[in-house]
């Protein structure tokens, strides 16, 4: 119903929407939920289970009995499908935004088909120890795409079974340590080489699998130092482990020649494919000589990364390297597919059964809606994007990139606020919380920063030259705050669903809390 | 070629305004790095794409209709995978996109993802009793891996004792992992019971330097082993830490590990929430004490509580961030990446769901359900349920003693329309049941095995 004073009569200026301003006037959801342990009443129920129709009451041995019922809220089916459905609106999908800000994480648009195969009973309702005549559509599926990664790496196997990409280097190198105690050299190659712009998890899963770390750090270009390479390589190298290009962006064009004196040294060489996006159809991994590569499904090959997984990974090997892959491969005797568990030189087992199957489908039909061209068409596009931004970040006063100026980058690019930081004492982080305010996600880089005040970018091919330019609208704005009204950046943010943490609280054993009982324990003394 | 769908920049005139707008004549200055030697000089020999949605629909249904699930068929398998009842409103939470898209989003923009990860965290900690558990790893056998080295690290220890039967694909990787710090002693169960041997464990503790006692409840054979809490004695007495991995599916019922003297549990949330899907839908739990020495042993990142500069707002971020390879690589404790966050969020709307009665209930039901088979099919000529003396939870072994094998014997009951159990060897098998089956299920099986056991 109408209110008010009787308006002066219409005229079609009056129905006129003026344009949008330079910037989404976007605020995150605030419904200042409660924590679900403050919801429902006792009694309430979510969904009830089966009743058992046989004699019940089963006896359990002394002290296996459950005396108590676990402290579970009580809550209703509608609350709890509200309080989540509140979080979700709390949280901003790659669905959702201009989502370039998680540089060397490469995550790129999920098409929306691919989950509709991997909700089908046909894949969700499939037990893995099922008669293998009863899962031939998914051994076929698995058997394909490993043909498909066989092709796109130039590698001669693959396994699918790594649950994510540092589980995937984390299989690497268990591979490689099998190589060399197969040739009685476990004791004495106990060295892995790697790079400091590579991602943690290389230098990590290396030292978790009992290699020594080294690592290289880059020459004045930016590029790994190769005189530190040659200083590092001895028998005692296993494998070297690199990322090329690099999350600094940098293509190392002497690649062959770091393959060539590990090699020399009797060393292994493993590609760390995160970075593919950039260099599918350009380059493979096996022609510059790599005894082993690995990709992440859910970055290059577009599944959805699911708030940090479940995520797949992938390692292609030689055939020299094949004998020790995990167990089991699938294999096809031109009838029917198989699982193989008959490999007795393999590492074993890396996660429960076969890998994130609902991933290798959706992987497998991604790049069967591509094609070869259609790779190298995401490929190029993504580099043109990343150019595209680069050229438009550096009209950004504060902003640089270090490292070879005035040379391309591929997938990504590492920049430096180092100057913006000098002159207004915003830091990357502030850029990154303010960033939020605008509807987008920007991380600064992995740790330690060698760069200083990084921010890492990396636009995929899945967005459009106007999405580029918005996010490099943003960081504009935000840098012209930095210099003009540096409280604004520094105190961001303002239009999120909360204010900035208490991250002290979060470091100190006596106030951390991991979890509800022990929050009511420590700080409510309950 | 023509602009890609998902690609938005593939049009040919939108992408030479762009190389104008950086003064480069084509994408190929961009790969001036790459040398000539190592380009690929031909276009990837793969399949013609797939054009069309509607094309790709039908190719990837078709492939899938060559699948038959275990709804279509009465399935009887478990073995560490298991069939149980996803609520639809937890399908509906993880399909949303702003969860299956989200990636690793600061507080700021991810304020939902950080809640619902803890709340996860919270609810694991109720079911399980303990103060601290982990945002999700790949899967039971990480964490339990995981645990272990944990375990390896407060001790200063050597060996590990793995106690009850542990599956054979859980102790390869556990073999794997723990390998350049520890010695894996596999003590045999009693042949006869399927029981952990108490003298045994003893003898191999005497020879000092463990760093853990590892037992699973319920075992691979689906046993709550009734030694489960004097192993706990065993080990502490030891000056080892007892490390129990568990399906927490159980827990409506039975005991949490802490209450019989667990330092470290581990387990799948599988059961809690996630499809089958081929073994594919993993997370792996980790919990401990509220001890500074035992959260500084996690890989995994811990989400925390914390006050922002708002009265009544929950803040959220991370607990101890430097014991992470994120923070300082391989000086970390093992290493973090991407896991299984969304399935901890899955597992996390299946409890808020269940409640402490659902779960109740459902244990109470599995466990009457693994009861009444044991009985039923005890009672079919051919068929013996060799460890029945012990309590079951959803797991357990069949032993056929007529001509057939046990792989024969499923072969049988495939042409009957029924997945029999994971073969064990020639005369063993491993079947199982969850809430899911009814009494008719069970009496199905029977009558099925009464035709072709004999």
């Amino acid at each position: 119903m109408k209110t008010g004073p009787t308006p002066s009569p219409l005229t079609p200026a009056d129905a006129r929407i003026g344009p949008k301003p330079p910037l989404r006037r976007f605020h995150q959801a605030r419904w200042d939920e409660p924590l679900l342990f403050e919801l429902g009443s006792p009694g309430e129920r979510g969904v009830l289970p089966p009743l058992p129709q046989v004699p019940a009451d089963v006896v359990l041995p002394d002290g296996l009995r459950r005396t108590s019922p676990p402290a579970l809220p009580e809550l209703s089916q509608p609350q709890v499908l509200r309080h989540y459905l509140r979080l979700s609106q709390e949280n901003l999908g790659a669905d959702f935004n201009v989502d370039v800000g998680q540089g060397t994480c490469t995550m790129k648009y999920s098409p929306k088909v691919n989950d509709r195969f991997v909700r089908d009973p046909k894949v969700a309702a499939l037990h893995p120890l099922q008669d293998e005549r009863t899962v031939q559509g998914v051994l076929e599926i698995m058997y394909r795409l490993e043909g498909l990664l066989r092709e796109i790496s130039g590698m001669d196997r693959f396994s699918l079974q790594p649950g994510a990409g540092s589980a995937a280097i984390y299989t690497n190198v268990a591979m490689i340590r099998a190589y060399f105690a197969a040739r009685g050299e476990a004791e004495t190659r106990d060295e892995v080489i790697t790079t400091i712009f590579s991602h943690p998890s290389n230098a990590a899963c290396a030292r978790t699998a009992g290699f020594k770390v080294i690592t290289l750090y880059p020459d004045a270009d930016g590029y790994p130092d190769i005189e530190a390479l040659r200083r590092a390589v001895g028998p005692r190298t296993a494998a070297l482990l690199i990322t090329n290009p690099e999350d600094t962006g940098l293509f190392n064009p002497r690649i062959e020649e770091f393959v060539r004196i590990v090699h020399e040294a009797g060393g292994l060489c493993a590609y760390d494919q995160a970075n593919a996006n950039g260099i599918l159809g350009i380059t493979r991994a096996r022609d510059t000589g790599f005894d082993l590569c690995h990709f992440n499904l859910h970055k290059t090959f577009s599944t959805p990364h699911a708030c940090g997984g479940p995520a797949a990974g992938a390692c292609g090997v030689s055939a020299e390297l094949a004998p020790y892959l995990p167990t089991p491969t699938v294999e096809f005797d031109g009838t029917r597919y198989r699982l193989d568990d008959d490999r007795p030189e393999s590492v074993g087992k890396i996660r429960p059964f076969y890998g994130v199957v609902p991933n290798l489908v959706r992987a497998y039909a991604w790049i069967m809606s591509m094609g070869g061209a259609g790779l190298r068409e995401a490929a190029e596009v993504a580099v043109l994007n990343n150019n595209y931004l680069m050229a438009k970040v550096l009209q950004i006063r504060g902003a640089s990139v270090p490292y070879a100026p005035g040379r391309p980058r591929v997938e990504q690019v590492r920049y430096s606020w180092e100057r913006l930081a000098e002159e207004t004492g915003v830091h990357s982080e502030d850029i990154g919380v303010r960033a939020a305010d605008f509807g987008t996600h920007y991380w600064t880089s992995h740790h330690p920063y060698i760069v200083p005040e990084p921010m890492t970018l990396e636009p995929t091919e899945s967005y459009s030259r106007a999405e580029l330019d918005e996010y490099a609208a943003i960081l504009a704005e935000v840098a012209r705050e930095a210099y003009e009204d540096p409280e604004t950046v520094r105190t961001a943010p303002h239009r999120s669903t909360v204010h900035r943490a208490r991250e002290d609280v979060l470091d100190d054993p006596a106030t951390w809390a991991v979890t509800w009982r022990a929050y009511r324990r420590k700080i409510l003394g309950e | 070629m023509n602009a890609h769908p998902y690609i938005p920049n593939s049009v040919p005139e939108v992408k030479r305004e762009m190389l104008a707008a950086i003064g480069a004549r084509s994408v190929e200055d961009f790969y001036a790095d790459v040398p000539g030697r190592i380009r690929l000089d031909r276009p990837l020999d793969l399949p013609p794409p797939l054009r069309s949605e509607a094309e790709l629909v039908r190719h990837v249904g078709g492939l899938l209709r060559r699948n038959t699930s275990a709804e279509e068929a009465l399935s009887f398998l478990g073995a560490g995978c298991y069939h149980h009842h996803v609520p639809a409103v937890v399908e509906e939470v993880v399909n949303r996109s702003e969860f299956l898209t989200a990636y690793a989003g600061e507080p700021y923009e991810d304020h939902g993802r950080f809640q619902a990860l803890w709340e996860y965290q919270s609810l694991m900690g109720e079911l399980l009793e303990m103060d601290v558990v982990s945002v999700p790893v790949y899967d039971g056998h990480q964490a339990a891996a995981t645990a272990l080295r944990m375990a390896g690290r407060i001790t200063g220890r050597r060996r590990l004792l793995l106690v009850t039967a542990v599956a054979p694909d859980k102790l390869s990787k556990i073999k794997d992992y723990v390998r350049p710090d520890h010695d894996v002693v596999v003590v045999p169960v009693d042949p006869a019971t399927g029981l952990a041997d108490p003298a045994a464990v003893r003898a191999e503790l005497a020879a000092g330097d463990v760093a853990a006692v590892f037992a699973e409840a319920p075992s691979a054979s689906g046993i709550l082993d009734p030694a489960l809490p004097s192993l706990a004695e065993m080990a502490h007495e030891a000056g080892g830490l007892y490390v129990v991995g568990c399906n927490p599916i159980s827990l409506g019922a039975v005991t949490p590990p802490a209450g019989y003297g667990a330092d470290i549990v581990c387990g799948d949330v599988q059961p809690l929430g996630l499809p089958m899907s081929y073994g594919g839908m993993n997370g792996g739990f980790i919990a401990t004490r509220d001890e500074e020495l035992y959260v500084g042993e996690f890989p995994s990142r811990l989400f925390g509580l914390a006050p922002t500069s708002v009265e009544g707002e929950y803040g959220f971020g991370d607990v101890a961030y430097e014991r992470t390879s994120f923070a300082v690589r391989e000086q970390g404790k093992e290493w973090v990446g991407t896991a299984a966050a969304l399935n901890g969020i899955a597992a996390g709307v299946y409890l808020a769901l269940m409640g402490p009665q659902g779960m109740r209930e459902v244990a109470e039901t599995i466990l009457a359900n693994t009861r009444y088979a044991l009985d039923r099919l005890a009672g079919v000529p051919g068929v013996e349920t060799p460890y029945a003396d012990a309590p079951h939870f959803a797991d357990f072994t069949l032993r056929f003693t007529g001509p057939q094998t046990s792989a024969e014997i499923g072969e049988a009951l495939l042409e009957h329309g029924i997945f029999g159990g994971r073969v064990l060897s020639e005369t063993d098998a491993l079947y199982c049941v969850t809430e899911i089956h009814t009494k008719d299920d069970i009496d199905r099986l029977a009558e099925t095995l009464q035709e072709i056991a004999k």
